[in-house]
């Protein structure tokens, strides 16, 4: 099984621009719930990162693929906690506008 | 692998165009719900990544984690806050965007040049574990990466109970400490906003 024929390089552009496609939705966007959403593609651009660079650079040991279970992990739990918060948020404010959450702005 | 290299090529191509596409729609779409159901079309795709990757076991926790619980996750918040509203316009917006997109852009040809000029130090294709990936997992997990996968369980019982007091209606018949009813008034809230507006 080798992958010469996919260069790696190929692997780490895709998630570049996912990555960049995460940040812009995070800065941009106006609805608390698509934020979330940002982060989750943002994780996944990481995932496959070390994805790829677990079956190319390591592809004996293939820790990148355990330290992927681990960023499931902690997405998953952020997922849950980041979801009650903005539940809790809509309760308050009863909106789910990102710029009507100012309480600590300069 | 068994599967022949064209084939390979085929694959990837399309399914990085529909994470690219789909992640573009996830951001931009105009409706929220729109936006969920391709995220879990992403999260699948990135899935379909790993398989070429041969690596099973993260493919099928990322379709199980990913689609059957985020996503589904998202879609029940969004179901609890979908209303209806307009929301109000900024006045430097135009200017945000542009900066924003432009740190965007910046930022992605710094990667991909980091990308393409790097040489990477491959190892060689012939220790390739391929298809035993699963089970070299598992050896990890439970041999050096054993405290990480505990911490793990436990920040996971964090985040249930954590969510679990976040998101819960506080509501109780009588005080705890002088055991006399309580006014429920005062816990069902009139849903007015607590905090007014800043400007």
């Amino acid at each position: 099984m080798t992958l010469e024929t996919i260069p790696i390089q190929a692997f780490l552009i895709v998630s570049s621009g996912l990555f960049c496609i995460g940040i812009w939705g995070l800065l941009n966007s106006r609805n608390a719930v698509r934020v979330l959403m940002s982060i989750e593609l943002m994780l996944n651009a990481v995932n496959i990162n070390l994805m790829a660079f677990s079956s190319y650079v390591d592809n004996n040991l293939i820790q990148g693929q355990v330290f992927t279970i681990f960023v499931i992990t902690v997405a998953a739990a952020e997922a849950a906690v980041g979801l009650a918060i903005l539940l809790s948020l809509y309760r308050n404010r009863v909106t789910v506008d990102m710029e009507s959450f100012n309480l600590l702005k300069w | 692998m068994s599967i022949a290299i064209t084939t390979q090529i085929i694959c990837f191509t399309i399914l990085s165009l529909v994470i690219l596409i789909g992640a573009l729609g996830v951001v931009l779409l105009e409706s929220i719900v729109y936006s969920a159901f391709l995220l879990g079309g992403v999260f699948l795709s990135v899935a379909g990544l790993y398989l070429l990757l041969n690596a099973s076991f993260v493919a099928a926790a990322q379709v199980l984690v990913y689609v059957g619980a985020v996503n589904v996750l998202i879609i029940f918040a969004i179901m609890l806050v979908n209303k209806k509203e307009d929301l109000k316009p900024i006045n430097d917006i135009k200017s945000r965007r542009i900066i924003s997109t432009s740190i965007c852009l910046t930022l992605l040809s710094l990667l991909i040049r980091v990308d393409l000029t790097n040489v990477w130090s491959l190892s060689n294709p012939q220790n390739s574990i391929g298809e035993e990936s699963t089970i070299r997992i598992g050896e990890h997990l439970f041999s050096d990466y054993l405290l990480p996968f505990e911490v793990a369980s436990v920040l996971l019982l964090m985040a249930m109970i954590g969510a679990i007091v976040l998101a819960r209606r506080d509501v109780m018949s009588k005080d705890i400490s002088t055991g006399l009813p309580v006014d429920q008034e005062l816990i069902e809230k009139s849903s007015e906003p607590l905090l007014t507006n800043k400007n």
